[in-house]
């Protein structure tokens, strides 16, 4: 048996340990309490306050709330764009990057604000380190924040009793960034350099052989990159380069810090509703899908490329000592991760809406692949993004005590609060908005021969990449099959908007649903309860994600990878 | 929506500064006191000059030293050019194209060519394209399957490279984290110290 297995058991073990205590501290934070950082990081918080002229305790409406947080993300769209159209001129540019073409920037500026990290362009040939540090870095700084911020919201309309206001938005922000976000990325980005991962504003350096090596500041940009399940590569052969990810240990950590703060983001929200069995409860969900889309793709890509077994090659693993292998799918793989940690950061980056990728996914097997385009297209709720997979799965929650209480014939309610007819909306629209986009878009692509000509691969392949970069985009996670040539206008203005419309089609409605709760008493628990911290209501909620994502997505996968694996041999 | 405006601004800018100028240049600093063969790319220099870094492969096709495994990258113009560590990148070529079959069959047919005696299939790692392109590492069994090659051109003693060989090797973190790998381009470079 290959150690495969036994990294991924290591790895769901040292997960789960330490979102406990993440998830506990990051309740205190979101809450307001003192921290041991809050010495250090206190008087920073409060000369932002008074520098942005508001109070703490300055409440926001559900629309005031929605706009600031659109606010602030077009605001960064802005910037990005600027700073990628004039980078040529402006400073820590060693390697004379030109100014980036207009639709090219205007895709990834909107790739960025909406933490999807789609990249149509490779970092060392098309941006400045300026561009990547002010830009780029900013970004996967705020985008996972207003996440979190848009997660507490949510939380409070839940906890909250007959009012309005859900908070403040920049308080929110600004206690995400600076006690939950910043401090672990800048230990981590420490330790990535320790493993081997860059950091310099250096030129690129020429070798005695004429070999020219990429440089930049990668390991600060990084860390924040997995850390807020960002998954824009500095270079753009992303974690599979040896200077974003050098070491088995860089793999690794890298790797739980893709769905660290999602999992214990499960365990704040059950201590924030004052019940920590339903945290638990939706951690649980989230794991039991994970394990299983996890041992599916690990199988897959083990055992190779059946299509590769008539030539005189060897797949197979070996540990005997001296002519250790690995064997297995190994196009487009690094080495020193093996295809058992390639199918791991695989299905964990797109649990979680991270797009990152330290292998090829065009090149992995067609079962292997079909394993990261579902869970994209499941929403991004096993984990999923900071702060967005946790409000995306209470959004399957509430659908979830919507189809139980039908069962039994009683309005339903979710931790106290009835959910009535706009609720229910809200949700459908949050749930199904990106499941349209992709469906919509990729039948667009298909219909469309330009479109059709940035295909790379021949036969059901090719609809795959297709409906991989379409999923990929409208639910924010940004990973790709890479041999589709995306940078065309088509694609860059297309996929920019199903980005678009998987982030504000998203949170808005998903603070409107929060603006709703929030005004509602509390119901006192009931003999017609549906209890939602129970194995039986996990049941309901994998049921009920699964469903949809099956229902909407099987004839698309049928006639991708699963004809493409029926084929091979 | 006026009211926040100002906050909207500040906050904007201040976080800015913060998270994409203080603290990458921070990281920076930090990383240069602390870890600075590292973070300037842990280059290994021989008489003075910079030979490489140690977690980039180059592209060695002499017989008489270890090969890595192939490299999909390409230059500015899209033409390839193995281990171009200026645009990273990997073949994306999916398990069902025929190219992928055709390109690993000639890889074959290059590495039997050049050792025509040898024995058994090529493990898997030597013969497909890495996802960077950059891979600095292949397997202990593709080192091993070119020892007698390289062996012969340099005129040494089959014993004493596959010893170097498995001096090289490097296991999985902790026994599961990754894969054992040996390093190509110090494995190349202990070689020409050996006699």
């Amino acid at each position: 048996m290959s150690h495969a297995w036994l990294q991924n058991l290591l790895y769901l073990a040292l997960l789960l340990g330490l979102a406990f205590p993440l998830g506990g501290f990051m309740a205190r934070v979101l809450e307001g309490q003192r921290t041991f950082l809050h010495p250090v990081l206190g008087p920073i918080e409060r000369g932002l306050y008074r520098l942005m002229g508001i109070r703490e305790d300055e409440d926001m409406d559900w629309k005031a709330y929605a706009w600031s947080i659109t606010l602030i993300k077009l605001l960064g769209l802005v910037a990005v764009f600027l700073l990628m159209k004039t980078q040529a001129s402006l400073p820590l540019n060693p390697e004379h990057q030109a100014n980036v073409a207009t639709d090219l920037s205007f895709n990834t500026a909107v790739s960025f604000i909406t933490n999807t990290n789609w990249q149509a362009y490779s970092g060392e040939t098309t941006l400045s380190y300026l561009t990547q540090m002010l830009g780029l870095t900013v970004q996967n700084f705020l985008s996972a924040a207003t996440g979190i911020a848009v997660l507490v919201a949510l939380i409070r309309g839940i906890t909250r009793r007959s009012v309005t206001g859900l908070g403040n938005a920049w308080v929110d922000l600004v206690r995400s960034v600076l006690y939950i976000l910043l401090p672990m990325a800048l230990v981590f980005a420490l330790f990535l350099v320790s493993q081997g991962v860059i950091q310099n504003l250096a030129a690129y350096v020429h070798t005695s052989s004429g070999q020219v090596l990429a440089m930049g500041p990668a390991a600060s940009q990084i860390a924040i990159k997995m850390l807020g399940t960002n998954g824009g590569g500095f270079f753009g052969a992303n974690g599979a380069h040896p200077f974003e990810n050098s070491s088995p240990l860089s793999n690794f950590t890298q790797m739980l810090a893709i769905l660290l703060i999602p999992a214990a983001l499960c365990l704040a929200f059950g201590q924030m509703v004052k019940d920590r069995r339903q945290g638990w409860a939706l951690l649980a969900a989230m794991s039991l899908i994970f394990v299983g889309a996890l041992s599916v793709c690990t199988q897959a890509e083990v055992v190779g490329n059946p299509a590769l077994n008539r030539l005189a090659v060897s797949q197979v693993a070996s540990t005997v000592s001296g002519a250790e292998q690995p064997g297995g799918n190994m196009e487009g793989k690094e080495l020193r991760f093996g295809p058992g940690g390639s199918a791991l950061w695989a299905t964990a980056t797109t649990a979680a809406s991270n797009g990152s990728v330290n292998a090829m996914h065009d090149s992995f097997t067609p079962l292997g692949g079909l394993v990261p385009l579902w869970l994209m297209q499941l929403g991004e709720v096993v984990f999923g993004g900071v702060g967005s997979g946790l409000y995306g799965m209470l959004m399957f929650a509430l659908v979830g005590v919507f189809i139980g209480g039908l069962m039994v014939g009683r309005t339903p309610e979710y931790l106290g609060k009835k959910v009535e007819a706009f609720e229910m909306k809200m949700a459908s629209i949050a749930i199904l908005l990106p499941c349209a986009a992709v469906l919509i878009g990729t039948a667009a692509s298909v219909l469309n021969p330009s479109a059709m000509a940035a295909v790379s691969n021949p036969g059901p392949h090719g609809f795959t990449q297709i409906l991989y970069a379409w999923s990929s985009s409208a639910n924010n996670n940004g990973s790709a099959f890479a041999g589709l040539s995306v940078n065309t206008h088509f694609y860059n203005y297309g996929l920019a908007l199903a980005m678009l419309l998987g982030r504000f089609g998203v949170f808005w409605p998903v603070l409107a649903l929060a603006g709703s709760l929030v005004q509602k008493k509390h119901t006192p628990e009931g003999l017609g309860t549906l209890p939602t911290h129970t194995p039986l209501f996990v049941g309901v909620l994998i049921g009920v994600v699964l469903l949809v994502g099956a229902l909407t997505f099987i004839p698309a996968l049928a006639l991708g990878p699963i004809a493409e694996q029926l084929a091979l041999r | 929506m006026n009211t926040q405006l100002r906050p909207a601004l500040v906050s904007f800018l201040a976080l800015s500064l913060l998270t994409g100028l203080a603290y990458p240049l921070l990281t920076t600093g930090l990383a240069k006191v602390l870890f600075p063969h590292q973070a300037l790319g842990s280059l290994v220099y021989r008489d003075g000059q910079v030979l490489g870094s140690e977690w980039i492969g180059q592209s060695f096709t002499a017989p008489r030293d270890f090969w890595g495994r192939p490299s999909a990258t390409v230059d500015a113009n899209n033409k390839p050019l193995p281990y171009n560590a200026a645009n990273s990148g990997g073949s994306n070529l999916a398990p069902s194209n025929p190219d992928l079959h055709n390109a690993v069959q000639a890889r074959i047919a290059t590495l039997k060519a050049a050792d025509p005696d040898a024995q058994g299939p090529v493990p898997v790692d030597l013969v497909t394209a890495s996802g960077s392109g950059l891979d600095p590492h292949i397997s202990p069994a593709a080192a091993a399957y070119q020892v007698r090659r390289v062996a012969k051109a340099r005129g040494l003693d089959e014993a004493k490279v596959r010893d170097l060989v498995v001096a090289q090797i490097e296991g999985p973190a902790l026994g599961v984290i990754g894969e054992s790998r040996v390093n190509v381009l110090k494995l190349n470079l202990a070689l020409d110290q050996l006699r």
